[in-house]
């Protein structure tokens, strides 16, 4: 099984003359099939941890690796799904999918039919070839989950995917994101500021607070394996369960802010 | 309020509102003819100075049938065009790799800042003297005086464009296991095209208007050419339809390039 893991990270920002120091000693792991979500208040460096599994940010001392190899840089193994979707808007919805394939050097025809699945399970495919200026702020977020899904990556990371989105949006794109979570058994690294969604979408949920960025609880709520289970996202909502480790996790978080 | 408006209400008025002032704009030039066709019949501007319609009429149909000194009107327009696309074709391999590399490298930025500002805004005409002692007076310091005209701004809008592209996109490529040149060709080229099309029509704007400079340096023919030779000998009629075909050939250049960036850069003018 794959695994991505900080080892005994350490980072500090300088400004000038000024050191911050971001995080010291940090270990985290994520398994392939698990995800991992990072709760905590705003700047307490969730996006950092981020930055540092994709490769977008070195680390001072320490090591990222995946299986045990060292890693240095981004690479396809671990695509990342921004909140402000990053999508490329000279390109039309499937070209934007066929991006990373053609990156990989995969042949045309075999591009299409790769880019036409992922359209498909993120419910895209009839907008397939119309210019992405034509796609509402779901459907953008949901064209940025194909992208990254379709080149296979073992690890997705998503940072505030659907921070931007209404309510009624978010709770469909949470839906599917379990579904793809459940085809396609990717390891999940989610970064949210809504407890809801932290609850719904973790099979490890870390509480964080900083800088410099700590751990202040790993917990391990039970409400994502009981989708793959069949429950619906709406019926765990409403769980008395739910409600509590909600009412639970906002009163740690509060602590912490 | 105006936020209140619905879309199509605000559609409406705007395609309205569009209408009356082409019409404003329209009326300006006619009011202008009017005033040039009166000032003429009546005699109230010496033709010496600046010629009547008719004038001009015969200076164009004489320009078209007989050209000027001996070179064929379309010789001029050709000889002005190459000098000014040839500055451009070798600004563009120049300035644009250069632009970029400023954009993307700090260090690089900062040996080329201090070069352009100081040359950007001196005027061509006060560093051509220096440039006929150096290269002499043939078609290479014509071609050089625009050049250096179009390098600076084409070089500085690449640049100021680079810097402005979306981190997130190229992260987002980057970790679909992109190379730095896949990078390059697939999201730093086309995030610069809407900007780099502008700075081409600047830069072009630019070009053009030192192509007089340039055709000062003991040139025998180019519409720069024929406008300052005909003022020599006081022939207005030439000297306005030569300045009417500068203007008239920079605007088709201008559309060209219009309908360039509506082809390749439609979507920048949607993207949010």
């Amino acid at each position: 099984m794959s695994q991505l893991q900080i080892v005994q990270g350490q980072l500090t920002f300088t400004h000038g003359e000024a050191q911050q120091p971001i995080f010291d000693k940090m270990s985290m792991s994520i398994n392939k099939g698990e995800s991992v979500v990072l709760l905590g208040p705003s700047g307490c460096g969730k996006s950092t941890l981020l930055n540092v599994f994709a490769g977008f940010q070195p680390l001072d001392r320490g090591l990222v690796t995946l299986n045990n190899q060292c890693l240095s840089g981004p690479s396809g193994q671990r695509a990342v799904v921004f909140q402000d979707d990053a999508l490329l808007p000279w390109l039309t919805t499937e070209h934007n999918v066929e991006i990373g394939l053609k990156i990989q050097g995969i042949p045309k025809a075999q591009r299409q039919k790769i880019s036409h699945d992922y359209l498909e399970l993120v419910g895209l495919a009839a907008h397939a070839k119309q210019p992405i200026q034509q796609l509402s702020g779901g459907q953008r977020q949901r064209l940025g989950l194909a992208r990254a899904l379709a080149i296979k990556p073992d690890f997705l990371l998503l940072d505030e995917p659907f921070g931007a989105l209404d309510a009624l949006t978010r709770e469909k794109m949470q839906a599917l994101l379990l579904t793809i979570w459940k085809e396609t058994g990717v390891g999940f690294l989610l970064i949210t500021h809504s407890v809801d969604e932290a609850l719904l979408l973790a099979t490890d949920l870390y509480l964080l607070q900083g800088p410099p960025t700590q751990i202040i609880t790993h917990q391990q709520p039970p409400f994502a394996r009981r989708f793959l289970d069949g429950e619906t996202v709406r019926s765990l909502k409403s769980d008395s369960r739910f409600t509590q480790d909600r009412q639970s996790l906002l009163d740690q978080l509060l602590e912490v802010a | 309020m105006k936020s209140l408006r619905s879309p199509s209400y605000s559609r409406y008025k705007k395609g309205s509102s569009s209408h009356y002032l082409s019409l404003i704009s329209g009326l300006t030039v006619l009011v202008i003819a009017a005033a040039w066709f009166a000032a003429s019949h009546y005699g109230w501007i010496n033709t010496l100075f600046f010629p009547s319609p008719n004038a001009l009429f015969l200076a164009f149909k004489q320009l078209w049938q007989q050209g000027y000194l001996d070179i064929s009107l379309g010789q001029h327009v050709t000889a002005s065009l190459l000098r000014v696309l040839v500055a451009l074709a070798i600004a563009l391999v120049t300035a644009i790799p250069l632009g970029i590399l400023m954009g993307l490298t700090p260090v690089i930025r900062a040996i080329f800042t201090p070069i352009l500002d100081f040359y950007r805004p001196i005027p061509p005409l006060a560093y051509l003297p220096l440039i006929v002692i150096w290269l002499g007076i043939g078609e290479v310091s014509k071609i050089l005086l625009i050049f250096l005209a179009i390098f600076a701004p084409l070089t500085i809008s690449t640049a100021e464009a680079v810097r402005r592209i979306e981190p997130h996109r190229v992260q987002a490529v980057r970790c679909l296991g992109a190379s730095s040149w896949q990078v390059m060709k697939w999201v730093v080229l086309p995030s610069i095209l809407p900007e780099l099309l502008t700075g081409i029509r600047i830069a072009l704007g630019v070009g053009w208007s030192t192509l007089v400079a340039a055709e000062l340096i003991a040139a025998n023919r180019g519409l720069g050419f024929m406008v300052q030779s005909a003022a020599q000998f006081l022939s207005t009629d030439v000297v306005v339809a030569g300045i009417l075909l500068i203007a008239a050939v920079a605007l088709i250049i201008e559309l060209l390039l219009r309908q360039l960036q509506k082809r390749f850069a439609r979507w920048s003018l949607y993207d949010n």
